[in-house]
């Protein structure tokens, strides 16, 4: 399909610049050294692609092998319960630690941060790439714990299981404790960069609101990180040495890791989830033709579930033996989180209302946002609920809640920010048929394999079962054919993504008619971002028509 | 109101199950009309408002009113289900006095339970319908959850350390217990039956010490023989305290050899210790004292089950 | 949004001789930017720190007070003088360091290596009074969970067996063992940072032999003393953690 600009600031008015960041210098070390924010976001992207893929393959591993009580395939088995824990196990690692926390992150943002505010590179370029190569090294400890013996403790690496088990877990805890400071890194760069390079005349109400979540997002990656690795190490000092803080035979307390274990981990939903918010507060207006409604309520709102996140996190236990008293306490301040969430929601709807409305690949997956994240967000109410979350904790409605969060959530925000940045990025248009057909299936795929996870959950299916009663077959084999209709979408994306490689840069430098200041570049950007210092002169998202003086 | 959940929920055991469902059920409501309203929101504003080359869209930058209304309803709201919440997990939390203790142990991968009269089961749990039942849990090696889907109760089992849960069932059959915390290999197949049945028969139950002791004169599985039911009576019944097992002298008389033999007792004459003399000295010990121990052997009489006295005998028959 | 160009050499101009610092990078346009936000980079990585020890604080404190007996009269076996006498020689490396940075600020080359190295010197004496009070603890079987073995005092030891049959005995020896993993771990993670500040003092001491370092640039002593500051800081509230218990 023809790609037609319907509106927006004019485009195409510059000639194509020659040299831009992809070509200005050339070669494999290139790469491997660059400091430039937009290569290495890059860069991160193939990783964490990488990575999405090889945690994709062990979910539809798992999915598969659910598919029917006995684990059969034409007769055959298709794993057994050892293999099944691995597989789910390294399903999860490979996802959070790998993926989902340094998705959007280390790829689009480390490439659209600095454009959006007009800067020509993140404050500490070298700690970028150091931020990389820690992720690369966690890639390679991570696949090197399957060689030296796959870990089956869940990637919650609960003790005392963890600390007894078989398996190379102190090589996968570790894993994930470099991956942490990889982490840490790029979200203290971010913050620096924020507060120090924004544009002459970005004030802080000034920044687009992809900034303000991206910022809320780095404030937990500094603060919470350092304690899962504080936690991983004292859990791999326990199993290694003995050290007894964790081991009841020797006077420690095993639930003692699970509170500095959801410590951090609470706050690293948000790490996930707040960035997918970024990109959906991006989207809106600009496929709306319309600026935001309620700025500074969504600024806000980033930035106080920030701050909840981090005194929520004994609702993973209520039923973990910590005091009821705490559990009433986090009961309560659990639901602190659905307000500012709620806000959001409202005025991503009425950014809508009255807008002239485009539906567009990014804004198609924008829309399946709405609902799949509003389905993850009220799923969470019975699990903030006393009285119902302890039916339902531990078991697949939990399973199904996350997943809407972090997938129905983050991935498809994360899907809708690459569709959204991919000709800045590559300067090429992708097919918009093939985009949309995905879009769909992606939602379809989605729902298919997750909702039908509720009902599993409700009706009593304990998570991480190998073996499970033949009344729950139907709902598994739903869930295995979603997983396959997502499989496909996903196939899809990848291969007219990567056709769009293949031919010349056709993309013009604002083909959507964004408002901020990435579209005021070249599609490729050059290499130092923008040829004059862009200066903010008026409020962001602004779509009034334009006054020429 | 549950018929809006029924087809989602197991069958309601309990007292608390119909409660918990009551409170389900209506956030499933309230949850379904609120989706439904994004729903219709997203969808009606994306058609409404589709695409028009040169429409020229209003510049709302906010609206303090209305923000403060959708900030303030859902906290509301929220209160509201916060304390309906609350409500319903204070009769979960604290267990009435009145209910009949069992104590819970979980190790990888079974579960074993011991009644207040001593009587103990593995993975097969019963209860008299209608009588509070509070469990007191702990685990042997890993964290284990004691869940029953049916009685919507659900509890971690830590090792170290003593959890606790409790329900009143009311609906007689069977249901599911079941492990809800990742153990491991066999995780999955961690059930146990929960049988709940009418008090004759829960007193029947319990005449018989259990169902623990059916496993060992089955004669299914090679490694569980009478012999060994008696061994594992001589760990828990407390007779290693005082009899051994390797032909040293203890506070007793060692059971070695034992079978057989004639015995000269304190009042001179000699007894053969056969099936009859064994089962004399655990109801009344004092009637016979083999010569040089002191009568300090207290009486079984009660405490031990018929099945369990036949697994001692079996047992010191076998060690010759 | 429309762009408007500023010249970047007059809007730099009044620091013309800093744009032109070998130092400067150029994606910043000023050195104070670039001063600044290194700074603010320092103090995340600083907060990052006091987290990474603060889970570990909040570890302490919750086997406090399950063990309250065992903490108070397991700390009389650490030596109180020796403490004291390492929180005497970080607060004058501290302040030493202070010095440092003060030289280097006003091209006191001379002054801003001796001071370095004074600093070093410190860093030296509280890691040989550790290594006494390790090895002190290692002969005495003052050690961590299963590696204990003191017997004075005629502590119990705790009965072993399953996990199920050990609940939580209270005066048993594993208070004692919990505390000295506790003192272990806290301690010499410490100690690690004071390895590493070592090693980055010594780097920044090299460089500012080669007088590198000026009034215009000198943000690797600034930022190498917040770090500095913040380990000795860390032990300013391991001191009466440990050693002053009551």
């Amino acid at each position: 399909m023809e790609h037609v600009v319907k509106s927006g600031a004019p485009v195409g008015e510059r000639p194509r610049p020659a040299k831009n960041y992809l070509n200005e210098t050339t070669g494999i070390w290139s790469w491997m050294t660059t400091l430039d924010h937009k290569r290495i976001g890059i860069m991160y992207l193939c990783g964490v692609l990488t990575a999405f893929f090889i945690g994709g393959m062990f979910a539809l591993l798992v999915r598969l092998s659910l598919m029917t009580p006995k684990h059969m395939i034409f007769g055959k088995v298709i794993m057994d319960a050892e293999q099944y824990n691995r597989a789910f196990t390294l399903h999860g690692i490979v996802m959070v630690f790998l993926f989902i926390i340094p998705a959007i992150p280390g790829s689009l943002t480390n490439f659209v941060l600095p454009l959006m505010i007009g800067a020509k590179d993140v404050a500490f370029p070298r700690l970028n790439l150091a931020s990389f190569y820690l992720w690369c090294l966690g890639l390679v400890m991570a696949l090197s714990s399957i060689a030296m013996g796959p870990v089956d403790t869940g990637w919650t690496f609960y003790t005392p299981y963890s600390t007894t088990t078989s398996g190379a877990v102190p090589m996968a805890a570790m894993a994930a404790f470099v991956l942490g400071f990889s982490s840490i890194f790029t979200g203290l760069n971010f913050i620096a960069t924020v507060h120090k390079l924004r544009a002459p005349g970005m004030g802080w109400f000034d920044m687009p609101l992809f900034v303000w979540g991206m910022y809320s997002t780095a404030v937990i990656q500094v603060l919470a990180t350092p304690v899962i690795g504080i936690t991983l190490v004292l859990m791999v000092l326990e199993r290694v040495f003995g050290i007894g803080i964790f081991d009841a035979r020797m006077g420690g307390d095993p639930v003692l890791f699970q509170h500095f274990f959801w410590f951090y981990s609470h706050p690293a939903v948000y790490i996930m989830i707040l960035p997918g918010m970024a990109i959906i507060s991006e989207l809106m207006p600009t496929f709306s033709r319309k600026t935001i409604f309620g700025y500074r309520a969504i600024a806000y709102a980033s930035v106080s579930l920030a701050l909840v996140s981090f005194i929520v996190w004994g609702h993973h236990m209520f039923v973990a033996g910590q005091s009821q008293v705490a559990n009433v306490v986090f009961s309560a301040l659990t639901f602190l989180v659905a307000i500012p969430s709620g806000v959001k929601m409202f005025n991503w709807l009425t950014t809508m209302y009255k807008g002239n409305v485009s539906f567009e690949t990014p804004m198609l997956y924008a829309l399946s946002f709405m609902i799949t994240f509003a389905i993850g967000g009220l799923t969470g109410i019975p699990l903030a609920t006393l009285a119902t979350d302890i039916h339902l904790t531990d078991t697949y409605f939990v399973v199904a809640h996350f997943h809407y969060v972090m997938m129905g959530g983050t991935v498809i925000a994360f899907l809708g920010g690459l569709h959204y940045w991919w000709p800045k990025m590559t300067g090429r248009m992708y097919s918009e048929t093939w985009g949309r057909v995905s879009a769909v299936l992606v939602f379809v795929g989605f729902n298919l394999t997750f909702l039908t996870q509720f009902i599993l959950g409700s009706r009593g299916m304990p998570r991480r079962y190998y073996n499970y009663l033949d009344q729950f077959q139907p709902l598994h084999m739903y869930s295995t054919f979603g997983s396959w209709i997502l499989a496909l979408g996903f196939f899809i994306m990848a291969a007219y993504l990567l056709a769009s490689l293949r031919k010349p840069a056709d993309a013009p430098d604002n083909p959507w008619g964004g408002t901020t200041m990435e579209w005021q570049t070249s599609s490729p950007p050059i290499a130092h971002n923008f040829d004059e210092q862009p200066v903010l002169e008026h409020e962001p998202y602004d779509y009034r028509p334009k006054v020429t003086a | 109101m549950t018929w809006a959940t029924k087809w989602m929920l197991p069958a309601e055991g309990s007292d608390y199950a119909h409660q918990s469902d009551v409170i389900y059920a209506g956030l499933f409501i309230l949850c379904m009309l609120m989706f439904a309203g994004i729903v219709l929101a997203t969808v009606y504003f994306a058609w409404r408002y589709r695409f028009k080359a040169g429409r020229v869209t209003p510049h709302q930058t906010h609206d303090t009113q209305l923000e403060i209304i959708w900030s303030i309803l859902p906290t509301a709201l929220c209160v509201v289900i916060f304390f309906v919440g609350l409500n319903g997990y204070l009769k979960y939390a604290v267990a009435p006095g009145n209910s009949m203790e069992i104590q819970v142990t979980a190790k990888q991968w079974l579960w074993q339970f011991e009644y207040p009269d001593g009587s103990r089961t593995i993975n097969d749990l019963h209860l008299p319908v209608g009588k509070n039942a509070h469990f007191v849990m702990t685990s042997e090696d890993v964290l284990h959850d004691f869940f029953v889907p049916d009685m919507r109760v659900k509890m971690d089992i830590v090792p170290g350390r003593y959890t606790e849960v409790w329900f009143n069932p009311t609906v007689m059959g069977t249901h599911v217990v079941t492990c809800a915390e990742y153990c491991g290999k066999g995780h999955s197949d961690m059930h146990a039956v929960l049988t709940v049945e009418n008090d004759a028969d829960f007193a029947k139950f319990l005449e018989t010490g259990g169902t623990e002791w059916e496993d060992y004169f089955s004669g299914k599985d090679p490694t569980k023989t009478p012999e060994a039911w008696g061994h594992l009576q001589w760990e828990r019944k407390g007779c290693s305290s005082c009899h051994n097992l390797d032909g040293t002298r203890s506070k007793g008389p060692s059971w070695k050899g034992i079978w057989g033999k004639m015995e000269k007792l304190n009042n001179g004459t000699t007894v053969l210790v056969d099936e009859a003399y064994i089962r004399e000295s655990e109801m009344q010990p004092q009637a016979k004292i083999v010569d040089g121990f002191e009568p300090i052997m207290p009486t079984f009489q009660g405490l031990l089950k018929e099945n369990e006295i036949r697994g001692i005998v079996a047992f010191i028959k076998s060690l010759q | 949004m429309s762009t408007t160009s500023i010249d970047l050499e007059s809007h730099g101009g009044g620091h013309g001789h800093e744009v032109h610092d070998p130092h400067f990078q150029h994606h910043y346009s000023t050195m104070e930017q670039q001063f600044d936000t290194s700074k603010i980079g320092m103090w995340l990585f600083l907060a990052t720190e006091i987290l990474l020890f603060g889970g570990l604080f909040v570890g302490f404190g919750l086997m406090e007070s399950r063990y309250p007996r065992e903490f108070v009269e397991a700390h009389t076996y650490l030596q109180r003088s020796l403490g004291a006498l390492n929180t005497v020689v970080l607060l004058v490396s501290s302040w030493t360091m202070v010095m440092a940075v003060h030289s280097a600020r006003t091209n006191q080359r001379q002054k801003t290596v001796m001071f370095l190295a004074f600093t070093i010197v410190c860093a030296f004496i509280f890691l040989g009074v550790k290594y006494f009070e390790y090895s002190a603890k290692f002969e005495e079987g003052l050690l961590p969970a299963k590696y204990y073995w003191h017997k004075e005092n005629s502590i119990p030891a705790c009965p072993a067996g399953p996990a199920n049959q050990t609940p939580t005995v209270p005066g048993c020896t594993h208070g004692y063992a919990t505390f000295f993993a506790f003192y272990f771990m806290m301690t010499g993670l410490h100690g690690i940072h004071i390895v590493v500040g070592i090693g980055l003092l010594t780097w920044i001491l090299l460089r500012a032999k080669k007088g590198e370092f000026s009034h215009a640039y000198y943000t690797p002593v600034d930022l190498v003393g917040l770090y500095w500051h913040i380990v000795d800081m860390i032990w300013i509230y391991l001191f009466p953690l440990y050693y002053l218990i009551s």
